[in-house]
């Protein structure tokens, strides 16, 4: 029995994952030829050392993260981090509880600038371009670099204001037509438009929370980003709810790279292709999603998914 | 025995009145580690206890209080003689005031004959008799409402919900004591105001278009007869009201919005006390600041641009108002800003809007049935604002528009109706209360209105 195995058996109130649970019936991982760290210093030494186990580079890179910190005033939240995200992708970010995974998520489109205390040292690309550069507008940024939050949050307006409010702020429709057929394709896309298609008038605060959170999918997806990034979507969404989010994100993965951050293994599991384990602003350990959940190869790593740490 | 000596003893009784309660329910289970048994936690037996030692002493002392004085002035009445017994209801008073005068030891008026003097011993007997049954009867009261709940302790006995029974019944009391006081000045003021519309036609009131109150004082003096239109009035209170309106809305709002969304912390740790300085001025300070220093300045200017303004023109006060109503405002509309939650500012940043456009399109129109009730709540403290326009605004009932001329309001021909030695059954005087009326029906249907559409708005978010 592999590791995810055991963990899926212990939770009893999914009804979700008797259908989902395919990933875990993959059998050992098999090595896909990406190169590997060999040594394994233990937990201690190698929080000193600040060395990322597994491989954090991957083929053809699209957002590159190299050695970043992150403070907020004197607490230093991520500590010289380097990661990269490929374009058809989903990476998952795991770990306990003010880790960090969402300081470095937002890193990534520069939502710490609202921030004040917030600061943000050495350098991430997106499509080798520098986000933190002096000429690059982080308004623009974020609207190739979309994010969902934890908890839906659709404005109070209507469904079709919703959606419609990226591509009017972008300007990405010349009329009201081509406004429409935005609309009507985000919608679609976020496997809502079946749901709310007679009700486009009616407030998007009216509807069921995980029909919320995917109109904050389609929202997002209407301005046509390049990277998504999911701040625990599914944490306040009933199981059902989070089949049918977990099922959208396999299918957006086809053209977007997708950042989560879960605290639900079986969720990365699920839906990630690869996983990245944070503690205490360290990223411990950078691995295929397979291999990580059979055979992590660092002790902390393993303490968290077995269940040890919190 | 002394009062406070008495109130004193009733505390120190019901005090022990706690303890043995407590104890009592203590010992019944026998001792402290077994009052789980207890329906309640040990002290609310004590409390019990203590509530009904206390509470009918209490009732006791008050009726006594305020019975004492009649059923002796009764007593001494029937002791007087005959020809005393007769007399009017004043002089009867007058000779009661120096019985007591006299007991008491002080300087009395008129004569000082045997009978008076007699009269002022029994008086002195009767206060000493009453208030040892005073002490005597409350003491017992305590004791025996004390004991009698002391012996009611069963370890069943509901002594918490009792207890908090009592508490609630206190708490009701003192919040209607607010609304009891409401409903009094209502009345008052409406029987007063109906008077005033027996006299005067409320039509006429309403729609007349011409205010000058002066009523002849005596039938052959001559002069007006008075003219009760209120028009002018309100077109005044509604012109100054508009020019604060217009002064404060856009001013707050900018305030609230450059506070709220974009001042760094330290300007606003700054900034925001300073606002709270500026609404703690005293509205006096407003006034002759309106007064001597704007309304001045809005006439020099005025006549430098070949303007004809009076110098008490409504500009002057509706500014100085509006100055004084800013904070207000902008305390109101920061309060709605921020309640909105900041999902939604995440929200907007996160799909790339500006900081301007997460204001103009998400958070203001979230924001804005709370900013539409604050701001209706500025415009009734502008309608009932006082004293910057009894210092700055005028006397003139004129029926105008125009910022620059002098104009008057309702709160200040109130204030002028009724300073002064006045008679209150005159129209003149009466007419102060209606307009007080109408400034209350007013201010308080726009306070409805504002209280609901805030309450309606925070229901969103809940
Ligand atoms: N806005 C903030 N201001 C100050 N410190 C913060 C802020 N957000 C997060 N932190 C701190 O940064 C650390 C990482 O937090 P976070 O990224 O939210 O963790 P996670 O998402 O993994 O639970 C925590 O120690 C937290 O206290
Ligand atoms: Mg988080």
């Amino acid at each position: 029995m592999t590791i995810v195995q055991m963990m899926e058996a212990k939770v009893t109130d999914r009804q979700a994952q008797s259908s989902r649970a395919g990933s875990s019936d993959e059998g050992p991982a098999i090595d896909k030829g990406v190169k590997r760290t060999p040594a394994l210093p233990a937990s201690g030494q190698f929080v000193e050392t600040g060395m990322t186990v597994g491989d954090v580079r991957c083929q053809d890179p699209y957002v590159i993260a190299e050695n970043v910190d992150v403070f907020y005033g004197a607490n230093h939240a991520i500590k010289n981090v380097t990661l990269e995200i490929s374009k058809q992708e989903v990476i998952a970010l795991i770990g306990p509880s003010g880790c960090g995974k969402s300081t470095f998520l937002r890193c990534l489109n520069r939502m710490n600038d609202s921030i004040e205390s917030a600061r943000v040292s050495g350098s991430i690309t997106l499509g080798g371009q520098d986000i933190y550069g002096k000429d690059l507008d982080p308004v623009a940024l974020r609207a190739r670099v979309g994010m969902v939050f934890q908890k839906p949050n659709p404005f109070p307006k209507s469904i079709y204001d919703n959606v419609a409010y990226g591509p009017r702020i972008h300007g990405l429709a010349a009329d009201r037509a081509e406004l429409d057929d935005i609309v009507h394709s985000s919608l679609e896309r976020a496997g809502l438009l079946n749901e709310v298609k007679d009700r486009l008038d009616e407030p998007g605060t009216g509807l069921s929370g995980g029909q919320q959170q995917r109109l904050c999918i389609a929202r997002t997806i209407a301005v046509n980003p390049e990277v998504i990034l999911m701040d625990e979507p599914c944490s306040a969404l009933d199981p059902i709810a989070t089949a049918r989010i977990e099922d959208l994100m396999d299918e957006l993965s086809q053209d977007y790279a997708i950042v989560i951050v879960t605290h639900s293994m079986q969720q990365a599991a699920r839906v990630s292709k690869r996983v990245a384990y944070f503690h205490l602003g360290l990223l411990i350990e950078v691995d295929e999603t397979d291999r990580i959940f059979t055979n992590p190869q660092h002790k902390l790593t393993e303490d968290y998914i077995t269940g040890r740490i919190g | 025995m002394q009062g406070t000596t008495l109130i004193l003893i009733l505390a120190a009784m019901s005090f022990a009145a706690f303890f043995f309660g407590r104890g009592r329910s203590v010992a019944l289970v026998g001792g402290p580690r077994h009052s789980t048994a207890l329906h309640s936690l040990p002290g609310y037996y004590g409390y019990f206890t203590a509530i009904w030692c206390l509470l009918p002493a209490l009732a006791v002392l008050l009726l006594w209080v305020l019975l004492e004085p009649r059923i002796i002035v009764a007593l001494i009445v029937k002791g007087l003689p005959e020809a005393q017994r007769s007399l009017s209801v004043g002089e009867l008073d007058l000779l009661l005031n120096n019985i007591q005068n006299l007991a008491a030891g002080d300087a009395i008026s008129g004569d000082l004959d045997a009978a008076l003097s007699e009269a002022a011993t029994r008086f002195q007997d009767y206060t000493t008799v009453s208030r040892r049954i005073l002490a005597a009867s409350t003491l017992a009261v305590a004791g025996l409402g004390g004991a009698i709940a002391w012996r009611r302790i069963r370890p069943d006995l509901r002594a918490r919900n009792r207890v908090e029974g009592i508490v609630l019944l206190a708490l009701i009391a003192a919040s209607s004591i607010a609304i009891l006081t409401t409903v009094g000045i209502v009345l008052s003021v409406l029987f007063e105001a109906l008077r005033f519309f027996q006299k005067v036609p409320i039509s006429e009131f309403l729609f007349g278009l011409n205010w000058s109150p002066q009523t002849a004082i005596r039938a052959d003096q001559v002069g007006s007869s008075g003219s009760f239109g209120a028009v002018p009035l309100f077109t005044g209170t509604m012109l100054i009201t508009g020019i604060a309106m217009f002064v404060a809305v856009p001013v707050g709002l900018m305030t609230a919005i450059y506070l709220a969304e974009y001042s760094s912390s330290r300007v606003r740790n700054i900034a925001k006390p300073l606002l709270e300085v500026l609404a703690g001025i005293p509205t006096v300070v407003y006034g002759f600041f309106a007064a001597l220093t704007v309304a001045p300045w809005v006439r020099r200017t005025g006549e430098s641009l070949g303007l004809e303004v009076a110098s008490e023109s409504a500009l002057a006060a509706g500014l100085v108002m509006g100055i004084m109503i800013i904070p207000l405002v902008s305390s109101l509309a920061d309060d709605a800003i921020n309640a909105v939650p900041s999902a939604m500012r995440d929200g907007a940043l996160g799909l790339g809007s500006t900081r301007a456009e997460t204001m103009t399109r998400v958070i203001l129109p979230a924001a804005l049935p709370g900013i539409i009730g604050g701001v209706l709540l500025a415009v009734s403290r502008a309608i009932g604002e006082t004293m910057i326009v009894v210092m700055a605004a005028g006397l003139a009932a004129n029926l105008t528009v125009n910022p620059f001329e002098a104009v008057t309001t309702v709160t200040v021909q109130i204030v002028t109706l009724l300073v002064g030695d006045q008679e209150f059954d005159s129209a003149k005087t009466l007419a102060a209360f209606a307009l007080g009326l109408m400034l209350f029906v007013v201010t308080l249907i726009l306070n409805v209105i504002g209280l609901v559409v805030v309450r309606k708005y925070r229901e969103q978010y809940d």
